[in-house]
């Protein structure tokens, strides 16, 4: 019997090691794609557990905060301020698994995600494991300002800090509530609101065509690149003029001859710009559009599927180069074609202008404090790219001036403070003086604190000199004031 | 050193290791203050250490050559066993607690009443039928419990609800163990080999087809595959450390595997085992069926390879309800890789193998039939107890309802595990005992 006992205990070591395999095939040979599992709530569970941290604007307003829940041992959100900070800071509701804004863009500092080996650490302090507060760069006093002088109507408005990329200002209407969202029926009466779109943030998805205020990048392609200066009169002012074999106006139907290319940018001169588009060629703006930031997505710390790209779009929506035979170049140098730009990007050129040339990367971060009240990460200022000269934004600062001080921008006129900046007036539906007034500027002119872009969609016979301007003007007003 | 000495010093890791785990315990839950945790955990391990010395103690004086080892290996899996349910629930661990000092009285008693269990020989039939009746009972009405589709339980009101396949487990392995040392001398010599495969004498074949059937019926009644697949392999490994002749072996599991696979198309609470078992995470399946081996699984993913420390696993959702079902009990092998991870578990396995191990060593040792088929009987049916339920947890075979033995919360598995240690002390102790080693000298 004891071969027998022996090739029993035999057998029976090899059902342990096939117990040993197969624990270890579920503990780690496949417990990745096990965790990824979607059926396995543990990470959600684990994720509820933890408290989150809150979102501060950067005067110390809570906008965002955890509040314990009703039921269960879990955590809930609250958003103070509401609908004031819909779009930046956007919505957590993790039992849904939906996040957005910089709840989204910032999780893991706020979920407080960290090093294995850290909460290894923790874990022998006998820490639970809390999230770090993200502090942030807007300003509720100006933000409230936007939001109000948006009110009613749909549009966006960004204004940022231009010599380091803080966000001050970051407003879409119309908004929504934060606070709503963790109502799955509100969120899909939200999501499927088309006509007003309130969860779409207009600021970095809106697409529009930017109309005048293009002319201060066609205008930057045309100094940087040294084909002109600001006052010699080369370019003509004389309407109509035949671009790409269609005639192009004037908008105030003036001819206005011979002209420089200040004369040209005050008084918004289509025929001229277009002439300088033309001259200038399609390399050359392409060029310097992807400096200012075009055709690729904003680095802002904003989830990049809340976001998009500027540039000319080709039929199918698709993102297509200036070199392309589809570009009417003359028209795209007035902000007309197929441009689709964003508010975010306009008010990065103006940021470009306003800082020497030198674009910094915008953001809505400024630090994150943990949750003992250590600074354990400061965003720090970090330049983008470096469009154009300091000679060139110097010009450009000069003949915005003129805008303001003479031309199309007069409405954004204050009080002391001398703003440079550029309208724009896109015709969306021209037979029924449908349009979309822009203005873009910075202020103060001569020590640029503050840049700002803003839109509003659908006004009917609106000006970016009568309807964005005195709006951009609120705004700056606000933030200048401080 | 002594063997007696030996078994004491092999008592130490054992309360070091139920004093770390619980001091890891109450540090998880922060709720104790530097002091309370060294005094309550240290508690835990003198009254645990208290109660491994008593039981020390009547060994040393009722069974002085008793296999050293067997003692300190159960200490450390219930010891174990107990941080984990005290993990889970207190109030449990409480009852745990109380089971185990139950335990260690019938372990004495069994000890003491057996003394020459040979005698249980002359009751095999009445303790093959008992074991059988004890089988059917949970199918019978107000007593019987049904958990999971599985007849399993007794209802004992307002003591427990009784296993009794715990306990079957001892009387069917007795029942062989005296059966065939009466029979296999025949079964061998008048075998007869039938188109090259050995057959056993048909007379004798007989009651070994009635075993076979029985396994089945047990399949029908109790609706457990993991607890008949338990019996039925047992009864195996006795045929074959009995006869040495491993056809008997195979065609008792193509038998096995004829019926099981009738029984997995036919019967509909087997069919829904074996299809979660096929697919365990299915998601049309996950809500209800396949819930509890699909959270075994995710359990043990959020191991990986080191765990999440004692107290360190998700047992509930948020909103209290169950999100590893049954964690002190069928599920507490997925716990306990969820918490100390694959070393762990591995090393809760290693304690198993060498638990098995000795028994083997004991019915090496055993001078006649019985006490050698005896003990092989009692580690087979052990291992694959432990082979039943780690394997049903870890999806190598569908999951059923049987207890990790000394580890799983349960009164029953308690109770029956430790008359399965004395029994092995005792025979371990007369196999050793200096006169009977001198007696197998001269033979």
């Amino acid at each position: 019997m004891n071969v027998a006992i022996m090739r029993l205990f035999a057998a029976i070591v090899v059902l342990f090691v096939i117990l040993v395999a197969w624990t270890s095939r579920w503990s780690v040979f496949e417990a990745q794609a096990l965790r990824d599992n979607s059926l396995d709530k543990r990470p959600l569970f684990t994720a509820l557990r933890v408290k989150r941290g809150a979102i501060r604007a950067a005067d110390g307003t809570v906008l965002a905060r955890s509040v314990r829940a009703r039921r269960g041992d879990i955590w809930a959100r609250d958003y103070p301020t509401g609908s004031l900070f819909g779009h930046p800071v956007g919505y957590a509701n993790l039992i849904q698994g939906q996040l957005s804004g910089l709840e989204r863009s910032r999780n893991d500092e706020l979920s407080g995600t960290t090093s294995e080996l850290n909460s290894i650490i923790d874990q022998l302090q006998g820490k639970r494991r809390a999230g770090n507060t993200v502090v942030t760069t807007l300003d509720p006093d100006a933000q409230r300002v936007a939001t109000d002088r948006l009110s009613g109507q749909k549009g966006a408005i960004v204004a940022l800090d231009p010599r380091n990329g803080a966000v001050k200002v970051l407003a879409s209407s119309p908004g929504y509530d934060p606070n709503v969202v963790r109502d799955p029926e509100q969120l899909r009466a939200l999501n499927t609101d088309d006509a007003n779109a309130p969860l779409f943030d207009r600021v970095t998805q809106g697409a529009y065509p930017p109309g005048s205020t293009f002319k201060v990048v066609t205008a930057a392609a045309a100094l940087d690149s040294g084909k002109v200066t600001p006052d010699a009169p080369v370019l003509d002012g004389n309407t109509p003029r035949i671009v790409s074999g269609v005639p192009l106006r004037n908008d105030d139907g003036v001819s206005r001859g011979q002209i420089d290319l200040t004369e040209a940018l005050t008084y918004s001169v289509n025929t001229a710009f277009a002439q300088l588009g033309e001259q200038l060629g399609k390399q050359t703006m392409d060029d310097y559009m992807r400096r200012f930031g075009f055709y690729s997505l904003p680095p802002l710390d904003y989830p990049s599927d809340q976001m998009v790209a500027s540039g000319e779009r080709g039929p199918r929506g698709r993102l297509i180069p200036v070199t392309s035979p589809l570009v009417d170049v003359g028209r795209m140098a007035i902000g007309q074609d197929k441009l689709a730009v964003t508010p975010l990007q306009m008010a990065m050129v103006a940021a470009a202008v306003a800082n020497g040339g030198t674009l910094m990367k915008p953001r809505l971060t400024d630090k994150v404090v943990d949750p003992d009240g250590r600074t354990i990460k400061t965003i720090e200022p970090q330049e983008h790219s470096k469009p154009i000269s300091e000679q060139t934004a110097e010009q450009l600062t000069q003949m915005m001036g003129r805008v303001v001080d003479e031309g199309t921008g007069t409405a954004v006129q204050l009080p002391g403070i001398d703003v440079a900046g550029k309208t724009g007036t896109a015709e969306t539906n021209p037979a029924q003086d449908i349009t979309q007034p822009w203005f873009i500027a910075f202020a103060p002119a001569t020590d640029p604190q503050i840049a700002i872009a803003v839109t509003v969609e659908n006004t009917q016979n609106g000006f970016g000199g009568t309807v964005a301007a005195p709006i951009a003007r609120d705004v700056l007003a606000s933030l200048l004031d401080g | 050193m002594s063997a007696r000495n030996r078994e004491l010093l092999g008592l130490i890791p054992a309360s070091l290791l139920v004093t770390a785990g619980f001091a890891a315990v109450f540090i998880e839950r922060g709720s104790l203050s530097q002091d309370q945790l060294s005094e309550a955990s240290l508690t835990y391990g003198a009254i645990f250490l208290g109660l491994c010395v008593a039981a020390h103690v009547f060994l040393r004086i009722a069974l002085p050559h008793a296999d050293p080892y067997l003692f300190p290996l159960v200490a450390v899996l219930a010891c174990f066993g107990l941080v984990m349910i005290y993990r889970i629930d207190d109030t449990l661990a409480r009852q745990q607690a109380q089971w185990f000092v139950v335990g260690l009285i019938l372990f004495a008693a069994t000890i003491v009443f057996l003394r020459d269990y040979r005698k249980l020989e002359q009751y095999r039939y009445l303790i093959a039928a008992g074991s059988l009746v004890l089988l059917c009972m949970p199918r019978l009405p107000l007593i019987g419990a049904q958990v999971n589709g599985a007849y399993l339980g007794i209802r004992i009101p307002g003591v427990m609800v009784f296993q009794p396949t715990e306990f079957a487990k001892l009387g069917i392995v007795v029942f062989l163990a005296s059966y065939l040392r009466d029979t296999r001398q025949v079964l061998v010599v008048g075998a007869r080999r039938v188109l090259g495969v050995t057959l056993p004498p048909l007379k004798h074949f007989g009651p070994l087809l009635v075993i076979w059937g029985m396994a089945m019926l047990l399949l029908v009644v109790i609706r457990d595959l993991g607890s008949s697949l338990m019996f039925f392999g047992a009864f195996l490994a006795l045929l074959y450390v009995a006869t040495n002749r491993l056809s008997f072996v195979l065609i008792g599991l193509v038998l096995f595997g004829i019926g099981g696979w009738y029984l997995s198309t036919t019967v509909p609470h087997v069919i829904d085992r074996v299809d979660v078992w096929m697919d365990p995470l299915n998601p049309q399946r996950y809500q209800v069926e396949g819930f509890q081996i699909a959270n075994s699984l995710f359990a043990q993913a959020d191991g990986g390879l080191f765990g999440r420390g004692f107290g360190g696993a998700l047992l509930r959702t948020p909103f209290d309800s169950p999100l590893l079902p049954a964690a002190e009990t069928d599920l507490i092998y997925a716990l306990i890789v969820n918490e100390v991870g694959l070393v762990g578990a591995v090393a809760v396995l290693a304690t198993y193998l060498l638990f098995v191990q000795r028994g083997f060593k004991i019915a090496l040792l055993a001078r006649d039939s019985f006490s050698t088929l005896l003990a092989a009987g009692l580690s087979a049916v052990f291992a694959l107890q432990v082979f039943v339920i780690v394997g049903g947890v870890t999806n190598v075979i569908p999951l059923t309802g049987v207890t990790l033995p000394f580890i799983s919360y349960g009164g029953s598995s308690i109770l029956a595990n430790f008359v399965l240690l004395a029994l092995l002390l005792l025979v371990s102790d007369k196999a050793r005992r200096p006169e009977e080693r001198a007696r197998g000298a001269l033979r």
